[in-house]
């Protein structure tokens, strides 16, 4: 019952970094539990190589499964399944998106407790107890379990921890889907919307949002980040990749990139949780909001309150001058 | 066909949120209102209906939570639901997203919607997860955080984007959708529609209407309990600069970049 199963996301060949974290996590919690963590993989041809990396993060054993990819169905029918065996108190996954709904079907499925945006877990009394920010970041709250327990991780809220053990042991299993997984199916995956820019190598990003007001409005971002030079690049948040008006390749976030520039800067971004998971870590931050109420103001180590259309052309003139 | 749209009552967005510390739970005192997420979950069921691709006999709104929630099913309806159902009773208090998720299963039990939509997240819970739970207690599939869906017979196709990027899933109903904020600009109600939403059915429901399991929802049927809040670590506070004069501003934020070395 000590034993702890995580969930890998794998894509294309390789682990989600987050789903990584997680399993690193979850060793070290069954190590204290006294038991062992054993990792899950659902999808088409999953290659043994593959999942015995798992071992090196400290996986004991990797299950693989057999099932499309990208949807939360068939992973809780293998994770369900695995439950019912017996051997297993809790699961745990990294933060992102599938996760969420793996994670929160399997609790209805298995009558477990789930917490999500997971941030800390420890062992207390031999068992396992969760913090979780609630309300906007303003309070933390600590979950604790009656019996099973699902942990949903925030995004990067678990180190990626190699333990230098070896491979882990494959076992590939049978899983059976349930009527309601064999209802949805993936027609495309993973589409690459816009261009493919890259935001991870810069070391100056200015970012834009919905404030921005249209497509055009980015013009401004753009401009600002030719004034700093090469270092700098234009990222976005997801409510402005999905209007189509900047490429998902910038987007910053739960579902997008996670960066930690010397300088991020914000122009019309109300600094919502998933959208400060990817950028939180960055040197300097920066935001340009016209309410003063913004969340982003938060962590901002410099807020400016007022309207970018009109801050942000002065300032690139000013930094286009004093670059000279 | 018959849509039912999950919505719920939640603190209005001025509002400073807050644990009461007698009780452990928000504090839902002061300003209430129709959670905002749940506005694009109402416009996408009132799309599908003037879209033509299928017939929409009837929008039903439905909530779960104490008196007062009434206020956020009055809007839903003001912004083109048919009519709605009230879940409420005092065993539901203290329910977790699982047992929040079971008894909204058996209310819509009671309707069987062909397809049932939800936000992308409640502004006061940010689980983001109630309906992959309702889903599952129905047996039907679900997708969350979709921003785009097109209705063709009893298929949707849907679109979100997920880690690796847009994923386009075809959905066969029943099914259980939650809908992301991008999907689509909820209308503003007419002035008519809020003077009329008074007047459209309205049904409370109990636990045992609905055949709730009482062991099941409450503080008693809950897997999970939350307690022991604390403040998260304190992080120095920012210069906020208020933009007056923006020549000034501009000056000010230069030399704070300055002092960065950010202009090297
Ligand atoms: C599961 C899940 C995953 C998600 N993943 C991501 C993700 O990866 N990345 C991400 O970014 N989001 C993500 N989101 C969405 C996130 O919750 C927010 O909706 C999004 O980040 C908001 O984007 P925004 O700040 O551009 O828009 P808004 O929240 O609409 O903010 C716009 C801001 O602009 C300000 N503004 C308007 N006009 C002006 C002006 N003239 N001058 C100055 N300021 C102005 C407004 O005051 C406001 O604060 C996710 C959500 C969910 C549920
Ligand atoms: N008590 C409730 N009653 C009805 N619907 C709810 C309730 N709580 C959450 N929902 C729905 O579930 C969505 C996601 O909420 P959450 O999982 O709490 O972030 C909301 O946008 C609503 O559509």
């Amino acid at each position: 019952m000590s034993n702890i199963l995580v969930y890998a996301l794998h894509y294309e060949g390789a682990f989600n970094k987050n789903s990584l974290g997680a399993v690193a996590e979850a060793s070290r919690l069954a190590g204290e539990l006294g038991g062992e963590a054993h990792a899950v993989m659902v999808g088409e041809s999953i290659s043994g190589d593959l999942a015995g990396q798992l071992g090196g993060y400290g996986a004991a054993k990797v299950f693989t499964a057999e099932g499309p990819e990208g949807l939360a169905g068939p992973v809780i029918d293998t994770m369900g399944k695995l439950f019912d065996g017996g051997d297993y108190q809790y699961a745990v996954f990294g933060g992102g998106l599938l996760g969420f709904e793996i994670g929160a079907g399997l609790a209805a499925r298995i009558n477990a407790g789930v917490t999500m945006e997971v941030t800390g877990v420890n062992v207390v009394d031999g068992k396992l107890v969760a913090e979780r920010p609630i309300l906007g970041d303003s309070s933390i709250s600590t979950s604790r379990y009656k019996d099973k327990g699902i942990i949903i991780a925030r995004l990067n809220a678990f180190e990626v921890k190699q333990n230098g053990g070896g491979a882990a042991t494959v076992e590939a299993i049978a899983t059976e889907l349930s009527p309601q997984a064999q209802q949805a199916n993936i027609v495309t995956r993973g589409e690459q919307r816009g261009a493919d820019v890259d935001i991870e190598g810069a070391s100056i990003l200015i970012a834009g949002g919905r404030g921005l007001g249209k497509a055009e409005g980015f013009e401004l971002c753009d401009d600002l980040a030719k004034a700093f030079g090469n270092n700098a690049a234009v990222a976005a948040t997801r409510a402005v990749v999905d209007a189509g008006w900047y490429p998902y390749a910038a987007q910053i976030g739960q579902t997008g990139k996670t960066v930690s520039p010397k300088l991020y800067l914000a122009a019309g971004i109300s600094g919502a949780i998933q959208h400060k998971v990817g950028m939180q870590s960055s040197e300097n931050i920066v935001a340009i909001n016209k309410d003063a109420n913004a969340p982003i103001f938060e962590f901002s180590d410099l807020g400016i309150v007022g309207d970018l259309n009109k801050i942000l052309p002065k300032l690139t003139e000013a930094v286009k001058a004093r670059k000279g | 066909m018959k849509i039912a749209v999950l919505v719920k009552e939640v603190p209005d967005a001025a509002v400073q949120k807050r644990i009461d510390p007698s009780t452990g739970r928000l504090d839902r005192s002061g300003e209430k209102n129709l959670n905002p997420y749940d506005t694009h979950a109402i416009e996408a069921a009132m799309q599908i209906k003037e879209g033509g691709a299928v017939t929409v006999d009837e929008i039903v709104a439905v909530t779960m939570g104490p008196e007062s929630a009434v206020r956020a099913l009055h809007k839903a309806v003001s912004l083109g639901a048919d009519r709605s159902v009230h879940l409420s009773d005092q065993a539901l208090a203290g329910s977790d997203v699982a047992a929040t998720g079971y008894a909204l299963a058996q209310v819509l039990r009671r309707e069987s919607p062909d397809l049932v939509l939800l936000g992308q997240q409640s502004d006061d819970g940010e689980c983001y997860t109630i309906g992959a739970v309702v889903a599952e207690y129905l047996g039907q599939p679900s997708l969350t955080q979709v921003i785009k869906l097109d209705i063709a017979g009893d298929e949707l196709t849907c679109e979100r984007q997920a880690e690796y990027g847009y994923d386009t899933v075809k959905v066969k109903l029943p099914a259980v959708i939650s809908v992301g904020d991008a999907i689509n600009e909820p209308r503003y109600p007419s002035l008519k529609a809020i003077m009329g939403a008074k007047k459209k059915p309205l049904e409370t429901v109990s636990t045992g209407d609905a055949e709730i399991d009482a062991s099941k929802v409450g503080v008693d049927g809950s897997h999970v309990s939350c307690g022991d809040f604390k403040a998260p670590p304190s992080k120095s506070a920012g210069l906020i600069i208020e933009d007056e004069d923006t020549d000034d501003t501009v000056q000010k934020i230069i030399a704070w970049l300055d002092e960065r070395k950010l202009l090297a």
